[in-house]
């Protein structure tokens, strides 16, 4: 089950450098939703008898982070018209190594934390912390509001990942109330990038630039 | 019984304007509600329950220390808000008023939190619950400070998720049994796997610092505040700040059970004092009088932390300086939304002599001004005295230096921007600088508001202080 996992995981983390390496909106979409849909069948493999709420928890997942969200974001972009290609403030390159070594740090990083023996051979540390990585380059790194989001979003799987550890032993109701937010901020994040376009006629964040210092 | 109707009223209320007809009688819901809790909240300080071992949520002392005055900034804004409601009647006020309620709710809900994940999901709620008052202007400056206060704030929350994870995998790995309550997170103590407790608290502090608005994580801070109405700001300041900082203090309080207080109080120390010096820097340096109250609220911010820092006695006065930020800059901004409503512009280059157009919210400024700069005989400048007594009883004379110096130079700062928009004459350039009418209901909610501020300064009620006396016992009896 464990290899199972971690081809899984590591198929997510191959997702992120294709995140960081893509250039064209429709892509970075296709790549979050991919890896939504990866990480929601996860919790169906951890759990060794079937649980209904962890059923639901894995359903919720994939219908939101697999189809909704991203159908949002798609219609955001034809309404709105604007280009597919992204324009990064740290390029292509450099945020493919940044992933690249983050990535890298991570699998060394996570050989030194003190893991629970049935812990100790997953991928489940190193695959969480290289995805906040990868969504935090894609938030400080690109300016459509559409990547950031994305960026935002692969930030939230990674820590979707981490709470994989924990889903034996806290109380269902904190791992369902926390999807319930993620699917409730991700309502808003709708909204706003609905707003954004109607206001700016463009999802290029460096337009929003009236309120500076 | 009585602490879960501080939670249900609101919510209760929020729901019921949601479903209000009449847009003229729906903003009477926000001080109805108001009356009630702050009655209750009253009540719960002055009789407080008892809290039941192994509770999600309950009244316990931080709680009892902390979320009246959160309950008296919201009556007062709510009083303020009906005759502000009023005016701008071009808006519709469902969402708003519903919205507010929400907001009131979850706040109490978040400082009665005594579970770990209870805390996240009440502050994410916050957090979403504010996004429809922030542009309620509905102008592009609004979404644009909209857009910002979600990614960064969201960021941030997410990231005191992943904290929060952390801190629950270290109880795991150091044999606890998944329970995330404070008091059993407390328990364990030196058991918490260290380096888990470590990140987890680095985590948590940059997560929940950025909804308290510390530097570096600021930024969304001088963008909302100014762009959203002066009710949402002073709840935004006084009220959702406090339940971030509660946070933080509950979190340190499990980081120094496991042994850690020193590495947790070093970084507080640290980043208050950062938040202290960007805040200075950036008050000598902006023209906009509502962007002055966000970083003036970032200085604060910064000191709350240092107090926090401090042992016992910095943290009686962390809870003292918590209700004299809550009043003060809830005063500051309810009058300065006046005159920004009369001068139609916010930059000292569009706006002077406001003495003359609004002679009474002009009066309330300066005198807010006077409070919030810690002059006397106004509550801030008794806590900050405590606060920088506790820092020089242990040993942290260079922090209390530059702890002065900062409320230095924040004081050269607001002094410059209050007085080019108070003093001159009215300037008429853009011609819509008009007489308000200064009606008592957007006069007397911020006259009160510093009226207490005065009252805490001069007579601190024994009751208070016997509340924080409490909440710092149990926040720093750890070993």
């Amino acid at each position: 089950m464990n290899s199972t996992m971690n081809l899984l995981i590591g198929l997510a983390m191959g997702l992120n450098l294709l995140a960081l390496g893509s250039g064209r909106l429709p892509a970075i979409i296709r790549v979050m939703s991919v890896q939504g849909v990866v990480l929601g069948v996860m919790p169906l493999l951890l759990e060794y008898s079937f649980d209904w709420m962890v059923a639901l928890v894995a359903l919720v997942t994939v219908a939101v982070k697999g189809f909704v969200i991203p159908s949002l974001l798609r219609r955001a972009m034809r309404t709105a018209k604007i280009e597919r290609e992204d324009e990064p403030l740290i390029g292509f390159v450099p945020s493919l190594l940044l992933g690249a070594g983050g990535t890298i740090a991570a699998i060394a990083g996570a050989r030194m934390l003190p893991l629970l023996p049935e812990h100790a051979g997953t991928l489940l540390v190193p695959g969480a912390m290289a995805s906040v990585m990868t969504g935090l380059i894609l938030l400080i790194g690109r300016v459509k509001a559409i990547s950031q989001v994305c960026g935002y979003l692969i930030l939230e799987n990674g820590i979707y990942i981490f709470g994989l550890l924990l889903i034996h032993s806290t109380p269902l109701l904190v791992e369902s109330g926390i999807l319930l937010d993620l699917v409730v901020g991700v309502f808003v994040i709708g909204i706003i990038v609905d707003r954004i376009q109607r206001a700016f006629d463009s999802l290029d964040t460096r337009k929003l630039t009236v309120l500076r210092e | 019984m009585r602490e879960n109707l501080l939670i249900a009223i609101p919510l209760l209320g929020a729901a019921l304007a949601f479903f209000w007809r009449g847009d003229r009688t729906r903003p009477l819901l926000l001080p109805a509600t108001g009356i009630l809790h702050t009655a209750l909240s009253l009540w719960l300080l002055v009789i407080p329950p008892a809290v039941a071992a192994g509770a999600w949520f309950g009244f316990d002392p931080i709680a009892r220390a902390v979320l009246p005055a959160v309950s008296i900034l919201f009556l007062c804004c709510a009083a303020y808000g009906v005759s502000y409601l009023r005016i701008r009647t071009e808006r519709p006020n469902r969402v708003f008023v519903a919205s507010m309620l929400a907001i009131l709710g979850l706040l109490s809900a978040g400082h009665q939190a005594m579970h770990l994940g209870m805390l996240w999901i009440t502050t994410e709620g916050v957090t979403l619950a504010a996004v429809p008052l922030l542009h309620f202007n509905a102008t592009s400056r609004a979404f644009e400070a909209t857009w910002k206060y979600l990614l960064v704030g969201g960021t941030g929350i997410a990231l005191s998720l992943l904290g929060s994870f952390c801190l629950g995998y270290a109880s795991l790995r150091g044999g606890g049994s998944g329970d995330l309550t404070f008091v059993a997170l407390v328990a364990q103590g030196a058991g918490l796997s260290r380096p888990w407790v470590l990140i987890a608290w680095v985590l948590l502090l940059v997560g929940y610092g950025t909804k308290m608005g510390l530097a570096p994580m600021h930024t969304w801070k001088p963008d909302a505040y100014g762009e959203a109405p002066g009710i949402v700001g002073a709840m935004l300041a006084g009220g959702v700040t406090t339940v971030a900082f509660t946070a933080v203090l509950r979190v340190r309080a499990v980081v120094s059970a496991a042994g850690q207080g020193g590495v947790a109080d070093r970084t507080l120390l640290l980043i208050g004092l950062f938040s202290m010096l960007v805040a200075a820097l950036f008050l000598l340096g902006t023209r906009d009088f509502k962007r002055m109250l966000a970083y003036s609220s970032v200085e604060h911010m910064g000191i709350l932390v240092i107090g926090a820092a401090l042992g016992s006695a910095g943290i009686w006065a962390a809870f003292f300086h918590v209700w004299n930020n809550s009043l003060t800059k809830g005063a500051l901004f309810l009058s300065a939304g006046n005159i920004r409503r009369a001068a139609g512009a916010r930059t000292v280059d569009e706006v002077s002599g406001m003495a003359a157009v609004t002679p009474r919210s002009a009066a309330i400024f300066v005198t807010g001004m006077f409070a919030v700069t810690a002059c006397p005989p106004f509550g801030p400048f008794f806590s900050e005295l405590r606060v920088i007594r506790a820092s020089i009883e242990t040993g942290h004379t260079v922090t209390a230096g530059l702890f002065l110096a900062c409320l230095l130079f924040a004081f050269f700062g607001l002094t410059r921007l209050v007085f080019a928009t108070v003093d001159g004459r009215p300037s008429a350039g853009n011609g819509v600088v008009s007489r308000l009418n200064e009606s008592a209901g957007v006069i007397v909610p911020p006259l009160v508001l510093l009226g207490m501020s005065l009252w805490l300064g001069l007579a601190t009620p024994r009751v208070l202080g016997d509340a924080w006396t409490a909440a710092a016992a149990q926040l720093s009896h750890s070993p």
